[in-house]
């Protein structure tokens, strides 16, 4: 039995979610962290705790839109000897052993000396089904969107508090997969008002194009019940990081997602008591 | 020189040089960025604009600065005539000045009250500080512990004039992460701070709007020349870090038959890691908002830039510097640490300046270029700032007579 991949693999996903009536839960990882081979075990713990989809983490020298917890987990991953190279042999790995989407986030220098088309490529054969590129607004897509879209790979743009009605629905048109909306002005980490909620809820009204995913600062089930009540789910990443930071078992990980995907699902959601599986 | 350089027309609508330049930041900083293009060439067309720009640079700055004849530095050399642009005795004792001058009006006009501002030498951080203070506005400015300690002199100054220097641990603690930490405390707080860049680096429209205001350093050049009757320069030269100072001497005389040399850090040499010669050495890529030459791995980590100048111990490089080497129109070369020290003694003993050890750079070259120029020839130096700064550096070197 072969899993579509790419593009086709976030749709379906997200698409059975919806079905189901149940938000998305993504968590972020940075590649390498803390150790160079403990990625897949992380991953596999994330989905067996209910993440829906993997965000891997590109490490970059000078991460300049994250806060000092990613940039520490980056900069620990450069140091344990991460690459790109190493990535995508992991990725390859990972793939073997799960079905679940992964989409790689991370800043454009290092793919740019890779070769764009080259990575992209390589990226996708490993089974790689998306890319977020944060630095890479709608004015420079030029440079990637073509070659993402050649491969059938998800192309994830982002919206941030700042951005107008206008340019919502333009990052929306070019985005595919789905629409990040940036929950907070400010780097990663930051923890996010809840006054952001009306904002999420304004892109979900303008975006028709995707469903709308909103990151940057979730920290708390509570957090993450909130946010995903006015559009598709969430994207959770330094409180994932630092709970791996203090205890990067597996069992630990996947009890902790468990906890973040609980208010996700449509039984609690609607005050049910049932514990899903 | 080719005529193409008649139509020279950057950046252009993207805000690129050639190749090089865009915007390459966070979603979160693309509504200030077009807000602030949109308001930067709105007042450009401002004669009231321009009047209170060119006011401020006369009455606070001290402009325009002298062009001075270097009578025994040229007499040292026997061959080209050679003439010092004086941004050293810029009031806060470098070009940073006129940049911050121009970027603080245009805060002011868009009521933004809250400044920021990432430094180096602290040059950049002493002139928006100042400016600050003149037109009483709250200043942050991001500076790496390295640097802090290499220009404690500065770093008293800023504290004196009301800023919060707030030190950058991160990374290699000087300018790359200063800078980082920058971007990172605008995107944060985006609709209240103004974030005032020190060279011509960063996203659109940041190195056009430095450029502008920096351009007046080869503007006045040329009036001066005209006004003593002497011909257009055939040599402009000029350190490059950023390349602020080199491309505000550079640009009026782009159309110009004249060659340009901007002079990067060879460092401990171009053989070694341990320079910051980014033209030379480095390979196009995206740092900090731009995409220009670089200095990385060969995985596209940004590599440690070295230089004894804290002012150009910088990885990246202003977009249109990487546009005008390609295009050929500037040739850009290097020297080292030492010869950087030795030329700011040559001109301490000879012309009784003594520069910033950036501006020694472009004095030192005058050692490889000199002996290929005649007695005709006329070249400007940019003097890119003043050496108090550097005392520290300077004094430890053992003084030959």
């Amino acid at each position: 039995m072969k899993q579509p991949r790419g593009l086709v693999a976030i749709d379906e996903c997200l698409q059975g979610l919806r079905e189901r009536d149940e938000k998305a839960l993504v968590l972020f990882v940075t590649t390498g962290y803390p150790h160079l081979d403990v990625t897949a075990d992380i991953i596999l713990a994330a989905e067996e705790g209910g993440a829906d989809i993997i965000e891997l983490g590109m490490p970059f020298s000078d991460p300049l839109a994250d806060g000092p917890l990613i940039q520490e987990c980056s900069a620990t991953a450069i140091r344990n000897g991460m690459t790109l190279e190493r990535m995508l042999q992991s990725v390859e790995s990972i793939r073997k052993r799960t079905s679940i989407p992964l989409v790689l986030m991370g800043y454009i220098n290092p793919i740019l000396q890779y070769g764009i088309a080259r990575f992209l490529s390589e990226a996708s054969e490993a089974g790689v089904d998306g890319i977020i590129l944060p630095e890479v607004p709608l004015e420079e897509q030029h440079l990637v969107s073509d070659e993402i879209a050649r491969i059938n790979m998800a192309n994830i743009l982002l919206v941030a508090p700042t951005s107008s009605a206008e340019r919502i629905q333009a990052i929306d048109n070019a985005s595919t997969g789905f629409l990040y909306c940036v929950s907070s002005t400010g780097v990663t980490g930051r923890s996010v008002e809840t006054a952001q909620v009306d904002y999420v809820r304004l892109v979900k009204s303008i975006a028709r194009e995707n469903p709308v995913l909103a990151g940057f600062g979730i920290q708390t089930p509570g957090q993450a019940e909130a946010f995903a009540e006015v559009c598709d789910g969430v994207i959770v990443g330094s409180a994932f990081l630092l709970q791996l930071k203090k205890d990067s078992s597996r069992d630990g990980a996947c009890t902790w997602v468990r906890a973040m995907k609980g208010p996700l699902r449509s039984n609690q959601r609607y005050g049910g008591t049932n514990k899903s599986k | 020189m080719s005529p193409a350089f008649a139509k020279y027309q950057f950046p252009d609508a993207n805000g690129y040089y050639g190749a090089y330049g865009g915007r390459f930041v966070p979603e979160t900083l693309m509504a200030s960025l077009l807000e602030l293009e949109r308001r930067y060439l709105e007042a450009r067309q401002d004669p009231l604009f321009r009047a209170e720009f060119v006011h401020l640079l006369e009455e606070y700055v001290g402009r325009p600065t002298p062009l001075t004849f270097a009578s025994r530095l040229t007499k040292h050399f026997g061959k080209a005539q050679i003439y010092l642009k004086r941004e050293d005795l810029c009031h806060t004792g470098a070009h940073k000045i006129n940049n911050t001058i121009g970027q603080m009006l245009l805060a002011k006009r868009m009521n933004k009250s809250r400044i920021i501002a990432e430094t180096g030498a602290g040059q950049h951080g002493v002139a928006t500080a100042t400016v600050a203070a003149k037109m009483g506005m709250e200043c942050i400015v991001y500076m790496g512990s390295e640097d802090m300690r290499r220009q404690s002199l500065n770093v008293k100054r800023m504290h004196l004039l009301g800023a919060e220097v707030i030190p950058v641990e991160s990374g290699t603690r000087t300018l790359k992460d200063a800078t980082s930490e920058a971007i990172r405390d605008w995107v944060s707080f985006p609709d209240s701070t103004f974030y005032v860049i020190g060279s011509v680096v960063g996203p659109h429209p940041y190195p056009m709007m430095v450029r502008d205001f920096q351009a007046t350093i080869g503007a006045e050049v040329r009036v001066q020349l005209e006004k003593a009757k002497k011909p257009m320069p055939d040599i402009l030269v000029a350190c490059v870090g950023g390349g602020s100072n080199a491309m505000g001497l550079f640009f009026p005389f782009l159309q110009h038959d004249c060659r340009m040399i901007g002079v990067e850090a060879a460092g401990k040499g171009l053989e070694t890691k341990l320079h910051a010669a980014t033209l030379t050495k480095g390979k196009p890529g995206v740092l900090h908002g731009s995409y220009s030459y670089l200095l990385q791995q060969n995985d596209g980590q940004v590599a440690e830039a070295h230089s004894i100048s804290a002012g150009l111990d910088y990885p990246g490089v202003g977009p249109e510097h990487s546009g005008l080497k390609d295009l050929g129109r500037v040739e850009y070369v290097s020297v080292t640490d030492d010869e950087a020290l030795e030329a700011a003694k040559l001109l301490s003993h000879l012309e009784g300046i003594i520069p910033a050890l950036e501006s020694a750079h472009a004095i030192a070259y005058l050692h490889s270029l000199l002996p290929r120029t005649t007695e005709d020839d006329l070249i400007v130096v940019n003097l890119s700032g003043r050496g108090d700064k550097d005392m520290e550096t300077l004094s430890g070197v053992p003084v030959q007579a």
